[in-house]
């Protein structure tokens, strides 16, 4: 009762004297509150669109209550007005998992804006073959945390990637994520405070390079999941890549495999063919700078038997590394591991291998090649045999592989 | 100033003129009725949704859940034409076909004579290219629905069958939406009209028959084969009409699978509730989550035998937070009765 009589007396006060506009200048100034005209006309503007054209947004922060979503269409570019000019903001979302959801499409692009906030993936394409990301900031906005949403880009089942130029923060999952893919560019781009920075996942044909992945948990990520549609990725060259500092305690909700990547991973390697990795700068990542391992070490039941859960052709070469002597993550499943198995104190070793291998591999089938790699450690932690052989001479994995084709 | 001024409106006027004319000579693009009493599928009062000549009634054992809204389904073959029977999937309609959906609320759900409010209908209309949706909204005074194509929102308040009075936000999906379920490999499909979701009776005046032989009486039907070697889907909330497992996997299907089978939207998390899947892994059963983020609700499995709480898909059916529940569109409250029942299934399994 108090409140509304001040309020009445505010208004009149305002409304008689020239004062009249400062109500609307602050609700010009309130992007909290949610825009269903906005929305409305975005939507209506995506179902309209002609192929060949493009949808222009604005510049100013919209303020949306439900997922955004294009489908069926040719050749149409969605533009902001610059990275932090148009900001999508799905703070106050109550409808759909994703900010904008693309799907059955054939050369889209997104560019230029800021997504942020969504309550599920912010930027979801589906079908789509010739899909483009370009200057794109994706974000979680706050203290990176579990209720953030899972991925900042999440293109799947999708031909012809090309993610350029945009950055991704506070995904609770992966901030770039390409999941049964083929034919991928991931490039000059930036992740920072997610659980990955970067992750292809069950893709084929990926080069992903000159990006800057650090503060994650895990930094870059190639993944070989089983139970699902494509099942075999591979063909993936991660190049020219700075990979520092990915130390951020891991906050994915549980239940996700990326809730199993130890804090301190600078790339990981998970039950995928032919990658190559080359060229980049590891640096003071504490637990794996780089690790390579068997689906086994999730310790989940493989019941797909189409699935390969070894590594195959793994090349490591020409990259540097660099970790000031510190202690790995004590954390989790592979926390417990460091503590009671690997013991490797404050000197951790920049590559392991879970030296897991398949007896039905071919002769002279390799896992692991590694060269010319910078002030690089190694280590065979024998984890087949409850890690008894931990061996750190990298002599034997000395090798060359064929380059990979990448994209 | 002022000669400038006119020159620019009358510039402005001139090319308003040209494109004005350059509009009219375009070809008009098919016109779809902005009204859906434009069609003529009701006789009489259009809210009454009394079916015209020619427009079919039909009901489904097990219907999805849209937030407690009642609905009133009709199908309209073109004059002359028939539905090819299917035993596994929805009956092949002819080009021509409309199938029709409206969605209500009656004011109190223990008494219908306390009145309704109609809120959307939404049409499957099959062209030569294919299926095609359109949504119809229903304004206030209930005279007509209109065409809507981004959707709409209203509020919609009601008492339930237990006397609680509920009032809620209802959510109308725009065209892009309406294919997030009516997707199978990108093409748009109906869900509902399968074999064994109209196995089942349907009072039509006269008395109560059989839907799929009362179409083939019709002509509306061929190739239907004796009545006992077609499907039947249990009704999920009649423990006479199948086993606890039939209904929560009928229940599954007819409010998941539309996505989650392979062809689905949601085929990429390689989970299948399809009531054709027969691999317990593919239909959740201890089988870890692919892309669900914050959605397995720090659950590992999708399904664990004897430990619904230990669900991942129960966390997601019983969650109304848009980035954890599940189905992720069309809901925005639980199913309280049929999470029920998943709850039970999941308990009785080992």
């Amino acid at each position: 009762m108090h409140n509304v009589l001040i309020i009445n007396q505010l208004f009149s006060l305002v409304m008689n004297s020239r004062l009249w506009y400062i109500p609307c200048l602050l609700l010009l100034a309130a992007p909290a509150v949610a825009q269903p005209a906005m929305q409305k006309k975005i939507q209506t503007d995506l179902i309209m669109v002609e192929d060949g054209a493009t949808v222009d947004l604005p510049a100013g922060t919209f303020s949306l209550a439900s997922s955004l979503s294009l489908q069926d269409k040719k050749n149409v570019t969605i533009r902001g007005a610059g990275v932090g000019k148009t900001v999508l903001s799905f703070k106050g979302q109550t409808e759909g998992a994703e900010g904008l959801r693309v799907t059955n499409g054939t050369n889209i692009t997104i560019e230029n804006m800021t997504l942020q906030d969504s309550k599920g993936d912010l930027i979801k394409t589906m079908n789509v073959d010739g899909i483009t990301f370009r200057n794109l900031l994706v974000e979680w906005t706050g203290e990176p945390k579990t209720t953030n949403g899972s991925y900042g880009l999440y293109p799947v089942q999708c031909q012809n990637v090309q993610i350029l130029s945009c950055t991704a923060v506070g995904a609770s999952d992966a901030g770039i994520y390409v999941g049964q893919s083929r034919q991928i560019v991931v490039q000059h781009c930036t992740a920072w405070h997610n659980v990955a920075g970067i992750e292809i996942e069950n893709s084929i044909g990926a080069d992903v390079s000159e990006n800057h992945a650090y503060e994650n948990t895990g930094g870059i990520l190639v993944f070989d999941l089983p139970d699902l549609v494509q099942k075999k990725g591979g063909q993936v060259r991660v190049f020219n890549n700075l990979v520092e500092h990915n130390n951020l305690d891991n906050f994915a909700p549980k239940g996700n495999i990326v809730a199993r990547v130890p804090a301190g991973t600078g790339m990981m390697i998970l039950a995928t063919n032919d990658v190559e990795i080359f060229n980049n700068q590891i640096i003071d990542n504490k637990s794996l700078g780089t690790g390579i391992i068997s689906y086994f070490i999730t310790e989940e039941p493989i019941r797909d038997s189409l699935y390969n859960p070894y590594p195959t052709n793994i090349a490591i070469h020409d990259n540097t590394y660099s970790r000031l002597p510190g202690y790995p993550t004590r954390k989790g499943r592979m926390g417990l591991m460091f503590r009671f198995k690997l013991r490797f104190g404050k000197n951790v070793p920049d590559i392991i291998w879970d030296g897991i291998t398949d007896d039905k591999a071919p002769a002279g089938q390799r896992t692991v090649c590694l060269k010319n790699n910078k002030n690089a450690t190694f280590a065979n932690i024998d984890a087949a045999h409850n890690f008894k052989a931990i061996s750190r001479n990298a002599a034997p994995y000395t090798c060359d592989l064929p380059p990979v084709a990448g994209k | 100033m002022q000669t400038k001024k006119t020159l620019l409106l009358a510039c402005c006027g001139l090319f308003l003129g040209i494109a004005l004319l350059s509009m009219r000579h375009r070809p008009a693009p098919t016109a779809v009725p902005d009204r859906l009493s434009a069609y003529g599928f009701f006789a009489g009062n259009i809210a009454d949704q009394r079916p015209a000549e020619g427009v079919v009634p039909y009901r489904l054992n097990t219907p999805l859940f849209s937030d407690y809204a009642e609905k009133l389904r009709f199908v309209k073959l073109p004059a002359g034409q028939v539905a090819r029977y299917n035993a596994t999937e929805v009956m092949d309609f002819p080009v021509g076909t409309t199938i029709i959906k409206t969605f209500y609320f009656p004011t109190d759900f223990r008494d219908a004579t306390k009145g309704r409010r109609l809120m959307e209908t939404r049409l499957l209309v099959r062209n030569e290219a294919g299926w095609k949706a359109l949504e119809y909204v229903w304004n206030d005074d209930q005279t007509d629905a209109v065409l809507e194509v981004a959707g709409d929102r209203k509020t919609v308040a009601y008492t339930d069958a237990e006397g609680r009075k509920h009032e809620q936000e209802y959510v109308m999906p725009n065209l892009n939406q309406c294919k997030s379920c009516h997707n199978r490999n990108e093409v748009m499909t109906p869900i509902g009209p399968s074999a064994r979701q109209l196995n089942g009776l349907l009072d039509y005046g006269q008395a109560a028959e059989n839907q799929l032989t009362a179409w083939q009486k019709r002509g509306l039907l061929t190739d239907l084969p004796d009545l006992a070697s077609v499907p039947r889907a249990p009704v999920w909330n009649d423990p006479t009409t199948g086993t606890l497992t039939d209904r929560a996997r009928i229940w599954l299907d007819i409010n998941c699978a539309h996505c989650h089978r392979p062809e689905g939207p949601a085929g990429t998390s390689g989970l299948n509730l399809s009531v054709h899947e027969k691999s317990p892994a593919a239909l959740g059963i201890l089988k870890t989550p692919v892309a669900a983020g914050r959605g397995s609700g720090n659950r590992r499995y999708d399904i664990v035998p004897g430990h619904p709480d230990q669900s991942i898909l129960l966390y997601r059916l019983e969650s109304t937070d848009p980035g954890v529940m599940m189905p992720e569109v069309s809901r925005k409250v639980t199913h309280r009765e049929g999470v029920a029942l998943v709850r039970e299934w999941i308990q009785s399994l080992d």
